[in-house]
């Protein structure tokens, strides 16, 4: 066992602090209020190598490992999750999935742009009837010989609009079930596309999910990704990752409240002393450090098996579901503990609380996460 | 050009201070080691010049021991080319100016932040300048080269200054130089340990100082809350006891 990061991972770690601390805090009570996109600070983050992170140097990535990308997650979301849920969803999914599973043509078309973050990267699994039951795509993409055909509706996609390459799941064999579904990589400027609005969310407001209607839209052959019916295997494969990113932003979401709380509790006076000094807030403190740590440890692990080529799948469900569970409920108390002041915008914890929402539902919802938990368990 | 800049390794600015050994010295345990604020600022200023073409080569060095390395670590990841780092421990700015003058020589532009944020000495270098004997400008607050020539702009009372200078020079850079610290991209971190970090020894050299105590400032008074109508109090207090009227 060793809990020492290395100087590489700390330094990528102070570098996510610097950035979140200096620059995303400075509109991020604007951007959500307007549910405005983070396009100066995408470009920023970019630059600094934080869109394609884990992307082998030669596909132009970074080359970091899964803890550095652990580490940074947690320090972006603890100040701005509307910006690290693009970075999630571009890394772990879109750059991890392409990296994985694409060609070399594929990879350096398509992946080399996504992971320099020139583009922006989307995953379109979710539909009006398929959320959790990603088995039941209705989305077809019929193969014509020479292309494949696409027509569907694709819902909840988290930079719907901002994104020039969609990785998209269909079914193209509908008797063969989840066997016959496919995934391909779709130009978003490609005729017969069109855009839900902009949905109005609770929390991750400044990052920008539209549902994405596909009508007749051509698909060249090239653009498949693996074997004919690998799409629900890709997706899947692609989902164990990024539950890493969205746990370790829940993480973050909870870190950056309770550093909110207990700064506050060691400021606020109430009955002639610092709310802190009360044991009713005191002992919430020590309940919320507990829950995070654990949360962290959890991400750290998963993060720790990917990176060491072992099975990751059952370990990353559980950050994901602990992670998401405990960032409601430390938000929550982080509220608490502001009393009004916690529920006013200013303070930002309400912001925190309405963003940890988000990590209950979204990249496999705290249900999913339990399926996927318990028949492992039961498996064995 | 070769710009030389110097690296202080300090506590991040938020490190709770604490002194051992009958308070002659600091409590170094759990701290953790930043580059001095002006410093960066520096290395900043150094690497956007070195972008903008007018710099051959960036080094950063340091007098301290290996816990500094780290720092120098950073440095690298921001841009510079190479680190030196003078392995002993740095007593006074005396004994820290010598060790510095025997590598600085050999640069064109040295540029050192106008303190250090743990002893705020300010005083390495010109000292630097002095055992050198090469020019050195202080209040630095901007810095370009243009056709090999460098200009500086120095703060002064109710305005700046620009002058340009010959080279070799020390120039005792502050706030102003760059506007935020740059923050290393992934390609610098993973750059920074194939970059050399050469350990010279130490040379022969006096201290001119040693501390005698350390004292921590007093805790700062509680707030004393006047009522909004009582204006004449509001003013006593602050004539008699803040003595600010």
């Amino acid at each position: 066992m060793n809990f020492e990061f290395t100087e590489e991972q700390l330094m990528i770690k102070q570098a996510a602090r610097d950035y979140a601390e200096r620059e995303l805090i400075q509109d991020v009570l604007e951007r959500d209020a307007k549910a405005e996109f983070p396009t100066k600070h995408i470009k920023n983050l970019a630059e600094l190598g934080f869109m394609g992170m884990m992307v082998d140097p030669k596909y132009d990535g970074s080359g970091m490992d899964t803890v550095s990308y652990v580490l940074a997650m947690e320090e972006l979301s603890k100040i701005d999750s509307s910006t690290s849920v693009i970075i999630s969803v571009n890394n772990s999914l879109v750059c991890y999935g392409l990296q994985k599973f694409g060609t070399e043509e594929q990879k350096e078309k398509y992946l080399k742009p996504l992971a320099r973050g020139d583009h922006i990267g989307a995953f379109l699994l979710s539909e009006p009837e398929a959320g959790s039951d990603a088995m039941h795509q209705h989305t077809k993409a019929e193969d014509k010989g020479d292309h494949y055909l696409l027509n569907g509706t694709k819902n909840w996609i988290t930079s719907g609009n901002s994104a020039s390459t969609y990785i998209v799941m269909a079914q193209t064999y509908p008797d063969k079930g989840y066997r016959g579904i496919n995934a391909f990589i779709v130009e978003r400027n490609s005729p017969g596309i069109t855009l839900g609005p902009h949905e109005d969310k609770m929390g991750m407001r400044s990052s920008d999910t539209h549902s994405v209607m596909f009508s007749d839209v051509k698909v060249p052959k090239e653009n498949k990704i693996g074997e004919d019916g690998f799409g629900y295997k890709f997706a899947m494969k692609a989902l164990e990752a990024g539950r890493i990113g969205i746990a370790s932003q829940a993480l973050g979401i909870a870190s950056g409240a309770f550093d909110r709380a207990l700064a506050y509790s060691k400021e606020r006076k109430a009955f002639g002393t610092e709310i802190a000094n009360h044991q009713a807030i005191a002992f919430k403190l020590a309940d919320m450090a507990v829950k995070i740590e654990n949360a962290r440890n959890l991400c750290l692990k998963a993060a720790w098996l990917k990176d060491h080529n072992k099975p990751f799948a059952f370990e990353s469900a559980m950050a994901k579901l602990y992670a998401s569970d405990i960032a409601m409920e430390v938000t929550t108390e982080a509220v608490q503990i502001h009393g009004g002041y916690g529920y006013v915008k200013e303070y930002h914890v309400e912001r925190l609380m309405r963003e940890a929402k988000l990590t209950q539902i979204y990249e496999g919802t705290s249900e999913v996460q339990k399926i996927v938990i318990s028949r492992s368990l039961l498996r064995e | 050009m070769k710009i030389l800049v110097l690296i202080s390794n300090v506590p991040d600015t938020t490190t709770k201070i604490r002194f051992v050994d009958n308070n002659k010295a600091f409590d170094t345990s759990g701290v953790q080691w930043i580059i001095n604020p002006w410093d960066e600022l520096a290395l900043t200023r150094a690497v956007e010049l070195k972008e903008a073409g007018g710099v051959e080569t960036i080094t950063v060095a340091n007098v301290g021991e290996s816990i500094t390395e780290p720092t120098l670590r950073k440095a690298l990841a921001v841009g510079a080319d190479d680190a030196i780092r003078i392995d002993t421990k740095p007593k006074d700015a005396y004994f820290v100016a010598s060790q510095l003058a025997e590598i600085a020589k050999n640069f064109d532009v040295i540029m050192v932040g106008i303190e250090a944020s743990d002893y705020n000495g300010s005083a390495v270098g010109g000292m630097l300048a002095e055992l050198l004997d090469f020019n050195s400008v202080s209040a630095v607050s901007g810095m370009n080269i243009e056709n090999g020539q460098l200009t500086l702009t120095r703060e002064i009372d109710g305005g700046q200054q620009k002058i340009s200078v010959k080279t070799p020079v020390v120039t005792i850079v502050q706030k102003g130089i760059a506007i935020d610290p740059r923050i290393p991209a992934m390609r610098g971190i993973m750059m920074a340990r194939k970059k050399p970090l050469k350990v010279v020894p130490a040379v022969e050299a006096g201290e001119k100082t040693s501390y005698v105590n350390f004292e921590l400032p007093p805790p700062k008074a509680a707030c004393k809350m006047v009522e909004e109508d009582n204006v004449k109090e509001l003013v006593r207090l602050l004539q008699e006891e803040a003595k600010a009227l």
